[in-house]
């Protein structure tokens, strides 16, 4: 299962976010960590990240600052700032928001017709 | 473990691959650092998992992700970076503070420049009073300090530096030893041909070592009208700004017209010339460079006008009227026409085979040349009536000189486009003509004033 697109770009600010919350972090390990969470799902292509994190970072949800590793390669470290936990909360807020509607109608629609597998191929029951 | 050959390979693939990237406007040099450093961790994770480190290297740039869409993404997040901007920072491999110390003599070398247009005032000279010793003496004040600006820019030998200096001393001779009657023809071809035959040491100070190469030279054609351009615009901000402060001090009823055409205007002009020239220096391959741009957009459209003129000639039959400027308007015609394919030739890529503009530009020239000769043979059959006065000698020459170099680059353009003749041909025989310009301004400045006994 390929997670669509606009599904992808739109999760991206939580996921970092979130993950950033967890401690500091860099690129790839954020990726790694994305793999990790979703059990292989989400696939991102790891170029794609940068952008993503180069906008939050001009937002000023994270900060970024350079580190030099025991390897002796320079490595760009990115932390949440205190507005970007807030942002995390909002998106939080927002996202529970969407899931919970998703997940009444899951119900719904489950209730309505429950032996009807796919469900999705029902109308959508009167007054629903 | 990889072997070592293979560690070798991976660097060279990684380096390959980094090069790429570099080649990304949108991308620049800390977010190459960045994405590397995720490549290098991910080819390290791939080979701790048993890849062998090319299959691995490959792995890891297939999930870094197609990189004309990354391109787009940085471009999307940082689209302020497609617009090149004029910062002048330090090209890869030279220090800032190599960089600082450029602008520091650019500066400083405009300050000398503005101070010495305002030298001669200290000895009584006035710049409405003495306005003939002040326009002989124009490339004089300025020239120098550039080629000076050039000469340690490029660290040039003692020879050249004496040869330059021999030059500009045997200039300031030129211009004020001969007995000029005041505002007589000879001295007004001595203002006008002085800076033209100066352009050439500053040529040899700009190019540095490499004046004798056809390249060389072509740079310095280059410099010289991305330097124009930046002139013009620097002028016209100028105009502004002081249109504006003599507004402002007006409110408070002050006068401040005389300072500004005493001090501002000619220590502003004399000082924009070093500080322009620093600009096309600094920003080189910061910023697209405008002539080549204008010479696209203006040779179709002189052509056409070129071709509806003689077209409306032969229709007509009317003969061109010869009258005082007419010589003076065709050969500014020339002049446009040779900036037209300077330009076009120093953009050009010489190994691109012909092309439609090629096609134009030879088309220009062959209308060009042909409405000057309609010109030159009206001002010959009839030269016995007018008589041979400084300026319509001077006129002749330099359209005979234009004329010349035209028609045989017409020549030059003509086997290109039948591919009998390569395009480099056509650049050797423009930066070898330089030569004739600042030879024949030497001549009208040498030769004219005691040939026409200073009138």
């Amino acid at each position: 299962m390929a997670i669509n697109k606009d599904l992808v770009a739109a999760s991206s600010t939580p996921i970092v976010l979130a993950i950033l919350a967890e401690g500091d972090s860099y690129g790839y390990a954020i990726i790694q960590r994305v793999r990790e969470l979703s059990g292989g799902h989400m696939a991102w292509t790891d170029g794609m990240l940068y952008p993503v994190l180069h906008r939050l970072e001009r937002l000023g949800h994270i900060q970024a600052r350079w580190e030099t590793a025991d390897s002796g390669r320079r490595r760009k470290y990115y932390r949440i700032t205190p507005p970007g936990r807030e942002q995390l909360a909002e998106e939080r807020r927002q996202w529970l928001a969407v899931d919970a509607t998703l997940h009444a109608i899951w119900n719904a629609l489950v209730a309505a017709d429950p032996a009807g597998h796919p469900a999705f191929a029902a109308p959508l029951p009167q007054g629903a | 473990m990889p072997t070592s050959a293979q560690a070798v390979s991976l660097e060279a693939q990684i380096e390959q691959w980094r090069s790429y990237l570099r080649r990304r406007q949108a991308i620049h040099a800390v977010d190459v650092a960045e994405l590397e450093d995720h490549l290098r961790e991910q080819v390290a994770g791939l080979a701790g998992a048993g890849l062998a480190s090319d299959e691995a290297f490959l792995v890891a740039v297939k999930r870094m992700g197609d990189l004309d869409a990354l391109s787009r993404e940085f471009a999307r997040e940082h689209s302020e970076r497609l617009w090149k901007q004029l910062v002048v920072a330090a090209p890869e491999g030279a220090s800032p503070a190599g960089v600082r110390t450029d602008a520091l003599a650019a500066f400083g070398l405009a300050l000398a420049a503005a101070a010495a247009i305002k030298l001669p005032a200290l000895f009584g000279m006035q710049l409405d009073r003495d306005a003939g010793f002040y326009a002989r003496n124009l490339g004089l004040f300025v020239l120098p300090f550039l080629a000076g600006y050039f000469a340690w820019k490029r660290k040039l030998g003692w020879r050249t530096l004496g040869g330059l200096a021999i030059a500009f001393a045997a200039a300031a001779m030129f211009a004020n030893l001969y007995p000029f009657r005041a505002k007589g023809a000879t001295e007004a071809l001595t203002v006008l041909h002085l800076p033209i035959a100066l352009w050439l040491p500053v040529g040899i100070a700009y190019a540095g070592g490499r004046w004798r190469q056809g390249d060389g030279r072509m740079d310095f054609i280059r410099f010289s009208g991305e330097l124009f351009i930046y002139y013009v615009l620097i002028a016209l901000g100028g105009g502004v700004l002081t249109a504006f402060m003599a507004m402002m001090f007006e409110a408070i009823g002050l006068k401040a017209e005389p300072v500004f055409a005493t001090w501002l205007v000619p220590c502003g002009a004399a000082g924009a010339v070093l500080i322009a020239s620093w600009l096309v220096e600094a920003k080189q391959s910061v910023i697209e460079n405008m002539a080549p741009v204008l010479t696209r957009l203006f040779a179709p459209i002189l052509t056409v006008v070129l071709l509806v003129f003689l077209g409306t000639v032969l229709w007509t039959g009317r003969g061109i009227e010869i009258e005082r400027n007419v010589l003076i308007a065709f050969d500014l015609l020339l002049v446009l026409v040779l900036g037209l394919l300077l330009y076009s030739l120093s953009a050009r890529d010489p190994q691109a085979p012909p092309g439609a503009f090629d096609v134009v530009q030879v088309v220009l020239l062959a209308s060009a040349l042909l409405a000057d000769a309609l010109a030159l043979w009206a001002i010959v059959a009839r030269i016995g009536e007018f008589g041979f006065t400084p300026n319509r000698v001077a006129a002749l020459g330099e359209n005979v000189i234009l004329l010349a170099n035209l028609a045989w680059s017409a020549v030059l353009y003509l086997r290109f486009l039948r591919r009998r003749e390569a395009f480099a041909r056509l650049e050797r025989w423009q930066t070898d003509y330089l030569y004739v310009y600042a030879g024949w301004a030497a001549v009208v400045v040498v030769l004219f004033p005691p040939l026409f006994r200073y009138v």
